[in-house]
């Protein structure tokens, strides 16, 4: 598994993203690893999100966003004209910081996602696997058909996280994906990743430090440049990064030392 | 300095009282303003329901008491239509047949057709509800003096066989199931077209494209077209629907024989372009209030823009959609000039039956008899505006239920 | 790297989806069809309007400057159609602006959460009533009333005052919802500012939240002229049929819009100096409404600028 180190799954080319005229982020580089979950840290406001949302481009829909640079996907960058987006997100999936379930039951928030892509199996089988997968079957199993706003924050989150899977992505992006739920149940979604993580590969952005350094296996630091666009300062192995940080600012931040 | 305080203290103080006074003064004066809007709703309404009912002076011209020993209400169908067939002509009772075969009629119906056909009351006075209840005395006493014939009998000008009986030129016999089946028809098929055009408006406007030149050219101008007064739409529908698309309008392309475009497709069409406004902006309200993050779970999961806009918006904006529609109906319903103007306004007693049917409609009628100088027409006004603003009342109601039962929906 | 490419590669490609491209073309078409109606009533208004300016007779000049409205002797002058047309929006006017903000006022400043749940419901209603009931309400209420307070000898059953009035009851809750939201678009601070210099509530009210809510009033304001202006049925029942050129708001005189539905109420031929002439009224009836419009727009988009 370690080989895969050398086998980048996402690599990012000197990438600047910009929200009409203003660069919210610029000149990032940075190689993601395929089965690794990558943290992305920094202070509010650095583009963390902004970057992550460029990877499976759901910056598209916000208007006046645009990107420079390359971001490959398998080699093939997934800004080029000929790609499709809506193929994009297929392949890389995103939970969002406010848990959003569907309107909708546990169980067609979960088959939804599977149909609209083409899925043929059986249904059934693939909601109890993928929600078994989310570590969530135990508690729902007996209620597929409530409606999936009547769950826990956590239970959300997690049912968020199933309905994803289900649609058999490669990658998942997570947006600080616990910042809405109390300790307890972050500690799950963390185990969590760290099961997924044997099949996929997980790009999280996360304020908490401890997580970061508990959950991931990789980290990069974004700051904030003096003209307020994000760089990425460093990155490397997250036990690098928060026993040995080369950079001056990463060591203040994770420190808590910074302003 | 103490002094000067003082003096300064209480006149601050008179000052103060008179500031307050004045506030109070001008607090009534806007409450006052505010009832007064209130005020001249509740005149409206006990005025119509005034006029709407009441004493009247009827002369017939059988006494039903010469027909039958008992009330008329009482009688088998089959003595019904022998009372008929003995009373009018043989030809009159062949027109009858050949319009509404008696034997088919139900009992209510034939006593409506022995009235209208045999006794023929002729209404001579009609009185409000009010000197009806105050002043009976004085009524039969005019009804004694000045028509000894006559009989005076309490009346509400709204009733069953008026929203069954068809339209008729006489008050005492008219109904208004002519101008409610014209009402109907048109909001049906207003409603078939313009609520999926006012949808795919709103989606396009809200979902496609936020902000390029054409949308705000679109947006502007709708915003525009809300403000235009109803008659330049019905100029709109007299030289375009009517005049001009002639042919199909008047179901000719079809070989319905059919003189003008004054039909009721013409008169959809112009409604539709009406309310089309109405709906488009309610629904761009309600899609915009669709939270984003529904759109983001869904695109995150690699939805297509269409299977985001089918599956999660507007499920989640149709309620705020529905109760839009239902106020653009509403209005839709009450709109009367438009209508003038594509043609609905010659005398008709025939149920429109189709798209090309000429047509009346509900409020067209209220105009009619309104400037009608019979007094015994305005009671018929009344009684039509009632049956208008239940309507009315009804839908609003609808939309008002609907957005509720949601918006707890929502919150649980 | 030349790992042969990854079939992952191939799915990214784009795929047409023609369905998709279909139904948003047919959405931008829906869209569409309102520009197209704007341009059918310009088209329309504008095309006939012109076979009206061009017929012997008729020009520009003597339509608007005419004192005399008698299509069937060759009379085109607009001004007792236009004077009845103001006379009457003025009385409107004279009801709905005072009282409209006046309600605005009470509902937003003053008016208790519970109070304000029952009487703006019942503004509500008044504005869904359809129009033709108030021509009803004008003719067999207000004018009566009328007749019975200045006597029937000076105002005849046919009037302009009645049909104003009642007009303007037609428009106040518009005037005093659009007023309302004006003034609860200014921030509480500003109130808290004045209370906390020891303002009355009134004085609050007229002195600070009224004038910064200013344009957004006289936007309201703007939109009732407009809406009395283009109103039809109750002028066409209450105000009289036939045209006349008087200031007296207790004579009958016929407005733009009572002419216009009054003959096309009468199946009117086509292509008649009528028919022609209710189409250039409605052209004038169309530019004056639209420039109403669009003026009370920008001022509210000021409005709104300020405290949005
Ligand atoms: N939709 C947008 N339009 C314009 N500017 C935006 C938009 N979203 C973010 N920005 C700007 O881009 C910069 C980066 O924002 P981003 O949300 O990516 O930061 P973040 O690191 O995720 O912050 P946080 O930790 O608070 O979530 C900020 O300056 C922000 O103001
Ligand atoms: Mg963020």
């Amino acid at each position: 598994m370690t080989e895969n180190k050398n086998q980048p799954i996402i690599t990012v080319k000197d990438l600047s993203i910009f929200y009409k005229t203003f660069r919210a982020v610029k000149n990032v580089d940075l190689e993601i690893f395929e089965n690794k979950i990558t943290a992305i840290i920094g202070p509010s406001g650095c583009g963390k999100s902004t970057v992550l949302r460029s990877f499976n481009r759901m910056n598209d829909f916000i208007p006046g966003a645009s990107i420079q640079g390359n971001i490959l996907f398998h080699d093939k960058n997934i800004y080029d004209e000929d790609v499709d987006p809506v193929q994009v997100r297929r392949m890389i999936g995103m939970v969002f910081q406010k848990p959003n379930p569907f309107p909708k039951s546990i169980y067609e928030n979960i088959a939804w996602g599977a149909k609209m892509n083409g899925f043929s199996g059986n249904m059934d089988d693939l909601v109890e696997k993928t929600l078994q997968d989310a570590a969530l079957w135990d508690e729902v199993k007996d209620e597929l058909n409530k409606n999936a706003l009547s769950l826990s924050g956590g239970q959300q989150q997690r049912l968020c996280i199933a309905r994803a899977l289900a649609v058999k992505p490669e990658i998942i992006l997570m947006d600080e994906p616990c910042s809405a739920l109390d300790p307890i149940a972050t500690l799950k979604i963390e185990d969590l990743m760290r099961e997924l993580s044997h099949n996929y590969s997980i790009i999280i952005v996360t304020h908490n430090m401890q997580q970061a350094a508990r959950a991931s296996d990789m980290t990069a630091f974004f700051t904030m440049d003096e003209d307020r666009a994000g760089v990425m300062v460093e990155y490397g192995l997250t036990t690098q990064i928060f026993t040995n940080p080369k950079n001056k600012q990463t060591e203040d931040y994770i420190t808590g030392r910074f302003g | 300095m103490n002094k000067n305080n003082s003096i300064f203290e209480s006149r601050a103080q008179g000052n103060l009282k008179k500031r307050h006074r004045v506030s109070k003064i001008w607090r009534s004066s806007f409450f006052l303003s505010t009832t007064i809007g209130i005020f001249s709703l509740v005149i409206l309404l006990f005025s119509i329901i005034n006029q709407a009912f009441g004493y009247v002076i009827v002369e017939n011209n059988v006494d039903p008491a010469s027909l039958s020993s008992m009330p008329l209400q009482s009688l088998e169908r089959e003595e019904l239509i022998s009372i008929l067939q003995e009373n009018v002509s043989k030809n009159r009772f062949k027109t009858i047949q050949r319009d509404n075969p008696v034997e088919e009629l139900k009992r209510s119906e034939l006593v409506g057709l022995v009235t209208s056909e045999i006794i023929k009351p002729t209404t001579l006075k009609s009185y409000f509800l009010i000197p009806s209840l105050t002043n009976k005395a004085e009524i039969i006493r005019t009804q004694q003096d000045e028509f000894p014939n006559a009989v005076v009998q309490f009346r509400s000008w709204i009733s069953p066989s008026f929203l069954t009986d068809p339209l008729s030129t006489n008050p005492d016999t008219t109904g208004i199931r002519t101008a409610l089946l014209g009402s109907l028809w048109i909001i049906v098929v207003t409603v078939i077209i313009a609520f999926p055009i006012g949808i795919g408006a709103a989606i396009y406007l809200e979902e496609y494209s936020s902000n390029n030149w054409l949308s705000r050219i679109i947006k502007t101008n709708i915003d525009n077209l809300a403000g235009i007064p109803s008659i330049v739409y019905g100029l709109l529908g007299l030289a375009i629907f009517v005049r001009g698309l002639n042919l199909i309008t008047s179901g000719a392309f079809i070989g319905i024989d059919q003189s003008n475009g004054r039909t009721i497709l013409s008169a959809a069409l112009t409604m539709s372009l009406l309310i089309l406004p109405l709906i488009i902006i309610n629904a761009q309200e309600a899609i915009r209030a669709v939270p984003s993050s529904l759109r983001q779970a869904s695109y995150g999961l690699g939805a297509t823009r269409l299977q985001t806009i089918w599956y999660h918006v507007l499920p989640a904006a149709m309620p705020g959609i529905l109760t839009g529609t239902i106020l653009a109906v509403s209005r839709a319903i009450g709109e009367t000039a438009p209508l003038i103007l594509v043609g609905a306004s010659s005398f008709i007693n025939k149920d429109p039956s189709g798209l090309f049917s000429n047509f009346t409609v509900l409020p067209i009628q209220i105009y009619n008899w309104t400037t009608r100088p019979q007094a015994e027409f305005r009671n018929v006004a009344a009684a039509s505006i009632l049956v208008l603003l239940i309507v009315l009342l009804t839908l609003n109601t609808a939309a008002i239920l609907l957005r509720n039962h949601f918006s707890k929906n929502k919150a649980a | 790297m030349q790992i042969a490419q990854n079939p992952l590669v191939n799915k990214l490609r784009k795929k047409p989806r023609i369905g998709e491209n279909l139904i948003q073309a047919v959405l931008l078409i829906c869209g569409i069809i309102s520009v197209l109606t704007t341009i059918g009533i310009v088209f329309e208004l504008g095309k006939e309007s012109l076979l009206f300016f061009t017929m012997p007779g008729v020009t520009l000049k003597g339509f608007l400057t005419g004192t005399s409205w008698q299509p069937a002797i060759g009379e085109f002058g607009i001004l007792p159609l236009l004077t009845s047309t103001l006379i009457t929006t003025f009385f409107a006017m004279l009801i709905a602006l005072p009282l409209g903000l006046g309600a605005a006022i009470f509902l937003s400043e003053y008016a208790s959460p519970k109070a304000r749940k029952t009487l703006k419901p019942a503004l509500e209603v008044l504005a869904g009533i359809p129009t033709v009931v108030y021509g009803y309400f004008a003719l067999t209420v207000m004018t009566p009333f009328l007749r019975l307070l200045f006597g029937s000898d000076t105002v005849q059953i046919y009037n302009m005052l009645s049909a104003g009035l009642v007009m303007g009851i037609m428009i106040l809750p518009l005037v005093s919802s659009m007023s309302e939201d004006a003034l609860h678009a200014v921030p509480r601070s500003l109130r808290e500012a004045a209370f906390g210099l020891g303002a009355t509530r009134f004085e609050t009210a007229v002195k600070v939240v009224v004038p910064a809510a200013l344009s957004g009033i006289i936007a309201a304001f703007i939109i009732g002229i407009s809406r009395a202006v283009g109103e039809t049925m109750i002028v066409a029942i209450a105000a009289g049929s036939g045209s006349a050129f008087t200031f007296n708001p207790l004579n009958a005189a016929e407005t733009m819009t009572g002419y216009i539905a009054r003959i096309s109420g009468g199946d009117v031929a086509y292509d008649t100096p009528e028919y022609n002439s209710i189409f250039a009224i409605g052209m004038f009836l169309f530019l004056i409404t639209l420039a109403l419009n669009l003026v009370s727009r920008r001022i509210a988009a000021r409005f709104r600028e300020v405290y949005e």
